[in-house]
């Protein structure tokens, strides 16, 4: 229906276009947009950056979904003791001969085995090390002291936490929408730079009178653009799929991984600042990245290492990220309440820059 | 060019850029006049391609004094930059963009300039237009650098070895291109290792080796001056029947005898005397002719005879 008007209007913007410098021939308009351009037609870039993390959290969310808690199989020797443990719904009790039944729980089948004892008493074994093994062990003695008699002087109920928030996913999500930040900021930008270097590109473009400033804005301006998408790729099957919650406003998490694409662009922008050839840049990234991926948190907490490690955790720049967008989409923090991480962000975003603006070689 | 008091595009003056322990460039002097094309000639590590990039100012020499359009590097480069026209070795584009958005982009960091489409099809490159960098040709990659070169429309045109690599009907579309450009009366820097390239675009060539000037001059000028003009190449005798190459010296018009392996190099001043005289003293000597041609004296008998080496010995 519109096939008439495009001509014209097409017509009209060759008259008009000589001489007149619009918007779009701005040379950072320009810059951003063969950045945009070029990531776009590179098929690789685009499934580490978006199919990548979404299959990844599709996986995860799958194998760690809550399920209802696992009856234990325990091994008893005695009729009377069976007898009095029946009554646990958590358990699984066997009656076994002796000899069966030690060999079951050497070979993990059962994760305790309850005997009788001397006088009345009962004696369980069972790996300590093993959670199955304590809480098997927890079980079976409540059971069979109530079974004898005794009664809890406290009354407790118990209420059970399966809503969204609190499962593994809701955890995992913030975490690989850190990773991701870190990941394609760093590896676009890098990537580019040291190539552009290598093809005497940078030489090229240097030769010219293009500002040099715009070519590194260029590269901050395009991973603005493509982060909305990005984000929202994330975020949105998050929201679709498992229903992670979002808690804090939508406007603070967008400043936040704004302000973090930023700091690792300066990262990335660091790290290429010397390097010529793709293999060293790589290497160098690895290096980088590597630490953070595994105690930054994004599958499992950065408590769990030891507290003598944790100061110089919580100064990685993905550690601070993550504990933001967690804070934001779990907890529903504002900025204000986030200000150790943001200050931590900023910090990196700050040095690495001056870094790299001191130590950039365009050839 | 109005505002130029001298008539000179380029002045360069005791320049000197070592690497390491490599002198690249080495008291070299220049001077380019407005409007002509002057070609930078040498073997492959002469220091052709470090003396464009300190004129170009992408590499600051050790010592000596540049001036470019009347102007230096230090104080105005901003300017500079708006006026030159650069094509870099063995710069490669990104391929993932189009010849038009290329030149798009390069388009927009100059003040004044034709429209990309124009230049475009100025290099001929128009079916191209929408085409992506990786799908070109070698020559038509080239005629992308030169469009990228030319889209700012610049006074001063430096060239770095643009034709090496290409297939010959590639380099004719090129040349055709340069000499266009020349045409209009602006300037161009040319480096090449390809004499036939110098002859045909060159106003004036200065032989460089080594990084030091060894010939300064047109073309025309230095074949006279340092060699005959026509160079006789032979191959005669085998085991039984040797030459005696010192008699060929006595022969009218021949100024030097070279034996290079089996072949010999005569330079001769009248091919019709000294011609028949060589036949009748290998006749004489009763020596077999298995070899015989003859061309006019090229600047690469220039630069043997200057330096006892050619050119390309890669």
């Amino acid at each position: 229906m519109s096939e008439n008007t495009i001509p014209d209007v097409r017509a009209a913007a060759e008259k008009k276009s000589p001489r007149t410098h619009s918007f779009a021939d701005h040379p950072l308009v320009q810059l951003t947009l063969v950045r945009f351009l070029e990531f776009i037609r590179e098929p690789e870039a685009l499934f580490w950056v978006f199919a990548f993390p979404i299959l990844l959290a599709a996986g995860l969310g799958i194998a760690f979904r809550n399920r209802p808690a696992d009856v234990l199989k325990i091994a008893v020797v005695s009729p009377g003791l069976a007898q009095s443990l029946q009554w646990e719904k958590l358990l699984e009790v066997q009656q076994l001969d002796e000899n069966a039944a030690e060999d079951a729980l050497r070979t993990g089948k059962v994760a305790l085995l309850v005997l009788p004892g001397l006088a009345g008493s009962v004696e369980y074994r069972y790996d300590d090390t093993n959670p199955e093994g304590r809480a098997a062990r927890l079980l079976a003695d409540r059971a069979i002291q109530r079974a004898a008699g005794r009664t809890d002087p406290v009354a407790a109920s118990d209420q059970l936490m399966r809503e969204p928030g609190s499962r593994y996913i809701d955890f995992l999500i913030p975490g690989l929408l850190g990773m991701n930040l870190m990941g394609s900021a760093m590896w676009s930008i890098g990537f580019a730079i040291v190539d552009a270097r290598r093809k005497k590109l940078l030489k090229r473009l240097v030769a010219s009178p293009m500002p040099r400033p715009y070519y590194l804005i260029s590269f901050l301006l395009s991973r603005i653009l493509m982060l909305v998408i990005e984000v929202g790729v994330i975020v949105g099957f998050g929201a679709l799929f498992f229903h992670v919650p979002f808690r804090g406003s939508l406007l603070t998490l967008f400043i936040l991984c704004v302000l973090s694409s930023l700091s690792f662009s300066a990262l990335g922008l660091l790290l290429a600042s010397r390097v010529k050839t793709i293999e060293a840049a790589s290497g160098l990234m690895n290096v980088v990245m590597m630490p953070m991926w595994i105690a930054s948190g994004v599958f499992f907490s950065s408590q769990k290492f030891p507290s003598l490690m944790q100061p110089f955790i919580k100064a990685l720049p993905l550690t601070a990220v993550i504990d933001a967008l967690r804070s934001n989409m779990l907890q529903g923090a504002n900025l204000s309440q986030m200000m150790p991480q943001t200050g931590i962000i900023m910090f990196w975003l700050v040095i690495c820059y001056a870094l790299a603006l001191k130590l950039f070689r365009w050839r | 060019m109005p505002e130029n008091a001298s008539h000179s595009a380029l002045r360069v003056s005791q320049l000197r850029k070592s690497y390491k322990d490599v002198r690249a460039v080495d008291g070299l002097n220049l001077e380019v006049c407005a409007g002509e094309c002057f070609g930078l000639l040498g073997p492959n590590g002469a220091g052709k391609t470090t003396t464009v990039e300190i004129c170009e100012g992408l590499t600051d020499p050790d010592s000596g004094d540049v001036e470019v359009l009347g102007m230096r590097w230090s104080s105005d480069a901003a300017q500079l930059r708006q006026r030159l026209g650069i094509q870099l070795q063995d710069t490669q584009l990104s391929e993932k963009l189009t010849v038009h958005e290329t030149v798009r982009l390069f388009r927009s960091f100059f003040q004044q300039g034709a429209e990309a489409s124009e230049v475009i099809a100025r290099v001929q490159l128009e079916e191209k237009e929408n085409s992506r960098v990786g799908d070109l040709s070698g020559g038509q990659k080239q005629r992308l650098a030169l469009a990228c070169a030319l889209v700012g429309d610049p006074d001063f045109l430096f060239l770095d070895e643009p034709t090496t690599g290409l297939d010959p009907q590639a380099r004719r579309q090129l040349w055709e291109l340069i000499e266009e450009f020349k045409e209009s009366g602006r300037t161009i820097l040319l480096t090449t290792h390809y004499m036939d390239e110098a002859e045909r675009l060159c106003n004036r060539v200065a032989i460089v080796d080594h990084g030091k000037e060894i010939a300064m001059g047109s073309p025309r000028e230095l074949i006279a001056s340092t060699c005959a003009e026509h160079v006789v190449e032979f191959t005669a005798g085998n085991a039984s029947h040797a030459l005696d190459e010192s008699a060929l010296r006595r022969i009218e018009g021949v100024r030097e005898v070279r034996r290079q392996n089996e072949a010999v190099h005569l330079q001769v001043s009248e091919l019709h005397t000294a011609v028949p005289a060589l036949l009748a003293e290998l006749t004489r000597q009763n020596v077999p002719l298995t070899e015989f041609r003859t061309h006019s004296a090229t600047l690469e008998d220039v630069f043997v005879n200057l330096t006892g080496r050619h050119l390309r010995d890669e």
